[in-house]
């Protein structure tokens, strides 16, 4: 229809509205949250001289936290994807009964406050089972439990990285390699696993974020003691506790660095889920 | 020879019941219908990448209905190809030798005469991410006749293709029928797939043979 076409009334009156109020508002609301974000780590940098850290650095409880914080974090990014994968390939390649159920128990970890995990790790640990496990080897309040806090709550994250991982890629490339002679198992390491490389790192790398923060559970769990269950956020909660402050925001800022180094491998490397980059 | 006799199959809402047809050996078959009519479904209970309620499937004789799709013997060529992105072009067709554990000297001869046949010689040793459509496609050919299948599946194989690269591909089809003397089962809806390839045209609506 062309405009000789329109009623005599519709010539020339219609004016569409304009954007820039409408991106305005959007604008400013979302530029609000990223000042937040920046300004806090503005602060953090500005409060505290790099002389505050290399001091911080020299204690020898500061020192002991670092590396433990980096031992354990390590080991439940390692325990995470072990357990992640699998999980990730029966939830995303099997249909069976319950399977909505289960998904629903896998998520328990991620929407529980901190503090309950630890609580309840500590009962079950009370347990007939769990005194069983102390009887040989002691869980509580020592270095094991502070791993297992950190991999309750990090090993929730690598299952939802890996169940996207999984379900992004098609399963045909499997089914052909089934027509072609392999075993499912076959299939899973050979065709399956190597288009998962980004997911792995990027599951891998946010439980070591997410191990390296925890704190609540490891609080209740394996408690407070410096030189022995003393992880970096520990050390700022202990330092805070007696006024340091000039310690707590020196820890944290080595904390906020190592977060960055895994943001940017996440970001660079991870295509998925809740990490998709705009482009 | 594969006969496909009494086969039903249930999945959800959708049905089919009875599926009875014989594809003599030699012998290029088009199954035809329209999208949804579940004529991949047979494809692939015949693969035996779906559970049968009921029925037989016999190639050559021996019932396969319950062997698991690596024992049947039959190559597969899915619509998109479904390379496998992480290797390159030769490892693809040699992938199923590999399973069988053939020496790398005979793996290396099959992939030649694979590719002189397919005429992808030029390609050995690229990577998939940079195939063109055609190219994926006379490659998935390769990587499914490689082991020397009984029988072919093609599902769908030049939908996705432009018509010049349709035209290759039928030429090609034309070429590995009269060479090979395969048995085939090429899913399609385009009719001029069935009228330039089929020497046998079967023909699916509402869930049955007509």
């Amino acid at each position: 229809m062309n405009k000789g076409d329109l009623p005599e009334r519709e010539k020339g009156k219609f004016r569409p509205k304009r954007n820039w109020p409408f991106l305005l508002v959007m604008g400013i609301i979302s530029s609000t949250y990223i000042l937040l974000i920046v300004g806090m780590m503005y602060a953090d940098l500005t409060f505290t001289t790099p002389g505050h850290i290399l001091e911080a650095l020299k204690s020898e409880e500061i020192q002991y936290a670092t590396k433990l914080s980096l031992i354990t974090c390590t080991v439940t990014m390692l325990l995470s994807l072990v357990v992640a994968i699998p999980t990730g390939y029966i939830m995303t390649r099997y249909d069976f009964p319950g399977k909505r159920l289960l998904d629903a128990i896998l998520d328990i970890p991620i929407i529980l406050p901190p503090l309950v995990i630890g609580l309840s790790l500590l009962i079950l640990f009370q347990t007939a089972p769990g005194k069983f496990i102390e009887s040989h080897v002691r869980i509580t309040y020592t270095v094991y439990s502070v791993v297992i806090a950190q991999f309750m709550v990090a090993c929730a994250f690598a299952v939802r990285t890996m169940n996207v991982t999984f379900s992004q890629i098609n399963s045909r490339q499997e089914e052909v390699a089934l027509t072609l002679g392999c075993s499912k198992g076959q299939a899973f390491w050979m065709i399956l696993l190597p288009q998962t490389k980004n997911g792995i790192l990027t599951a891998g790398s946010l439980a070591w974020a997410r191990a390296l923060g925890e704190f609540g559970p490891i609080l209740v769990f394996s408690g407070a003691t410096r030189m022995r269950t003393e992880v970096l956020p520990t050390t700022v909660f202990l330092e805070m506790s007696v006024g340091n402050i000039e310690a707590a925001v020196a820890v944290s800022l080595i904390m906020i660095f190592a977060g960055f180094g895994v943001l940017m491998v996440v970001r660079y490397f991870g295509n998925i889920g809740f990490f998709k980059t705009i482009d | 020879m594969l006969a496909v006799k009494n086969l039903s199959i249930r999945q959800g809402d959708f049905n089919l019941h009875d599926i009875n047809f014989q594809i003599e050996k030699g012998k290029y078959v088009v199954l035809m219908g329209k999208t949804g009519c579940g004529k991949t479904t047979i494809m692939e209970a015949i693969l035996g990448l779906r559970k049968i309620h009921s029925g037989e499937l016999l190639l050559n004789g021996l019932d396969i209905s319950r062997l698991k799709p690596s024992e049947r013997m039959i190559g597969y060529v899915p619509q998109d190809g479904a390379l496998f992105s992480s290797m390159d072009v030769q490892s693809n067709l040699g992938f199923a030798l590999r399973i069988r554990k053939w020496k790398k000297d005979q793996i290396a001869a099959r992939v030649s005469e694979l590719a002189d046949l397919l005429g992808v010689d030029y390609l050995l040793s690229r990577k998939i991410s940079g195939l063109s459509g055609g190219e994926r496609q006379r490659i998935a050919l390769g990587r499914g006749l490689a082991f020397y299948p009984e029988f072919l599946c093609l599902d769908e194989p030049l939908s996705a293709l432009d018509e010049p690269t349709r035209d290759e591909m039928y030429e090609l089809l034309l070429k590995l029928k009269k060479e090979l003397n395969i048995t085939a089962l090429h899913v399609t809806h385009s009719k001029k797939d069935a009228k330039i390839l089929a020497d046998q045209i079967i023909k699916i609506e509402d869930g049955k043979i007509v």
